[in-house]
């Protein structure tokens, strides 16, 4: 490049419009964003919008899910029986090591890659808050775990009917299991969230949700089939409170009818059972004040 | 074969914060149930076993050997850092080598010393049981440790493949269908220690002389497998 003298500029620069245009249409707003949110990490809870690879996990683990109910269906109806051979509200219990490994996969991918590849910053460049961010993805979360506990107990239902089985008991029994599974929904999604959000890298995430949900209810089952075998019935029901699921369970033993999976049946009473429900709603409160306290410095 | 530098590297990234976090909790989840339930209730030696056997080898062994194992490599293939590891001199096989070896310290670390304080906590090593489930605990980190290191190099989800292997397959289906049973590591190493503790406190479906010939063909095979997939590795993007 030749070196220019210096001198007056030369009179012949100006900005040309070459026809750039203004965008006029409606802008879509918050209400929009927080729905395409929910909506696409509903999707990705279910490896629908990705990759083949990333739909085999969920979707076996959905199956997983599924089957045992058709095998009950199947059976009930065979047998012409009077009633289903296994409560609504016992199955989530039953198949809560699925559930555990579903969120594990899950939760971690619906978090902890925008975390890892510094994508949060570009969401929160759209015009969203923190907490449209925080409740979309809870929301998505808590939707994808009530319909993977939540078809299982229509196919149960649907069955129940098939069979010809009372209709208000089977009714009243499905009403209640939706309940307890939807309260779980919320309830393990939200711990899921925190632990997945907490720690971006692969791997980690997915064992300390496990660890969590899974590993906490083993111990605390062990503990109460101790307390059994030693004969301190009454402190059963208060070491519940130390496991999601075992916490789970008493609520629903408390207020929804629910046949206890605690050793020798000793579920909490109604008093007992309250202080269940205030822990699982201070966990679920405490896991959106959680979250929302991590994206306050997002892509950090 | 054993590569001191490779070895220091990997141990940075297993215990590196708060990885390391989680390989304390669960063994001082087990000390403090040994506590309380020595206090609460003296010492026994069915529950002793029933709490080392049903938390121990159940619960906590696998997920150390998931979370060392696949740790050990799983993070470095996921960043693509490994190809600066692969860039060097090294032998693949001393590579994978010197993995497992820093795998099976860091699992056999948390999980059989726990095993054994917690034993002597619980009855006092009466009837040789924490001995026992110490010897189980230590046998099973090698093999636990060569399975995982394995699954890291072949899959980008290896710690919920782990872990389905662990819950579903040892615990559910093991409970469920008696052939699992003889298909799993845990039942391998309860073998050794049927051999060890008093008559009728350890039970496993395994005889002793299968036991060790399966776990130490499956370390090797695991260990050999993996080597090889590390020569072949392609880094592939994020699905």
């Amino acid at each position: 490049m030749s070196t220019h003298t210096p001198g007056p500029a030369p009179e012949t620069t100006r900005i040309h419009n070459i026809g750039y245009r203004n965008y006029e249409g409606r802008r879509l707003g918050r209400a929009y964003v927080r729905r395409s949110l929910y909506s696409q990490s509903l999707r990705g809870a279910y490896g629908l919008g990705r990759s083949a690879k990333s739909k085999v996990l969920p979707m076996i683990l959905f199956a997983l899910m599924c089957v045992p109910a058709a095998i009950v269906v199947a059976v009930a109806v065979a047998t012409k029986a009077k009633g289903l051979p296994l409560e609504y509200t016992s199955y989530a219990i039953f198949t809560q090591p699925i559930i555990g490994l579903y969120l594990a996969s899950q939760a971690p991918q619906s978090v902890s890659r925008d975390l890892r590849f510094k994508t949060v910053p570009l969401y929160f460049s759209r015009p969203i808050e923190r907490s449209d961010y925080v409740l979309a993805k809870f929301a998505a979360m808590a939707s994808a775990l009530f319909i993977l506990t939540g078809i299982p107990l229509v196919i149960l239902f649907a069955g129940s009917l098939l069979a010809k089985m009372d209709f208000s008991d089977q009714a009243a029994g499905f009403g209640q299991g939706l309940v307890s599974v939807a309260l779980m929904s919320v309830l393990f999604g939200g711990i899921a969230l925190v632990l997945a959000a907490l720690t971006p890298r692969r791997g980690f995430g997915v064992a300390a949700i496990i660890a969590t949900l899974t590993i906490t209810s083993v111990a605390v089952t062990v503990i109460q089939e101790i307390a059994r075998a030693t004969d301190a019935l009454d402190v059963i029901e208060w070491f519940g409170l130390f496991s999601p699921t075992t916490l789970i369970d008493g609520v629903q033993t408390a207020f929804l009818g629910a046949v206890s999976g605690f050793p020798g049946g000793q579920g909490p009473g109604t008093g007992v059972g309250v202080i269940y429900l205030l822990t699982v709603l201070a966990l679920i409160a405490g896991s959106y004040a959680v979250l929302m306290r991590r994206y306050r410095k997002a892509g950090l | 074969m054993y590569n001191p530098t490779v070895a220091r590297l990997t141990y940075r990234a297993v215990l590196g914060r708060r990885r390391a976090a989680i390989l304390f909790i669960l063994p001082a989840l087990l000390l403090v149930m040994a506590v309380a339930v020595r206090s609460f209730n003296g010492a026994d030696d069915q529950i002793a076993a029933s709490l080392l056997g049903g938390f121990g080898i159940a619960a906590m062994v696998p997920l150390i050997g998931v979370i060392a194992g696949t740790g050990a490599i799983g993070p470095e293939i996921d960043d693509g850092s490994i190809v600066y590891l692969l860039s060097k001199p090294l032998k693949r096989s001393s590579i994978i080598f010197t993995k497992l070896i820093v795998a099976i310290a860091v699992t056999m670390a948390f999980s059989a010393i726990p095993m054994l304080i917690a034993g002597f906590v619980l009855n006092g090593n009466g009837q040789q049981i924490a001995i026992a489930y110490t010897v189980a605990a230590l046998v099973a980190s090698i093999a636990y440790s060569a399975v995982f290191l394995l699954l890291g190099t072949v899959s980008r989800n290896a710690v919920v493949i782990g872990l389905i292997y662990a819950i579903v397959w040892e615990s559910v289906f093991g409970s469920l269908v008696e052939g699992a049973r003889t298909l799993s590591v845990q039942q391998w190493a309860l073998a050794l220690a049927e051999d060890i503790a008093g008559e009728g406190l350890v039970g496993s479906d395994v005889g002793l002389p299968l036991a060790i010939v399966l776990l130490a063909s499956v370390t090797t095979l695991a260990t050999w497998y993996a080597g090889r997939k590390l020569r072949v590795l392609k880094l592939a993007g994020e699905e």
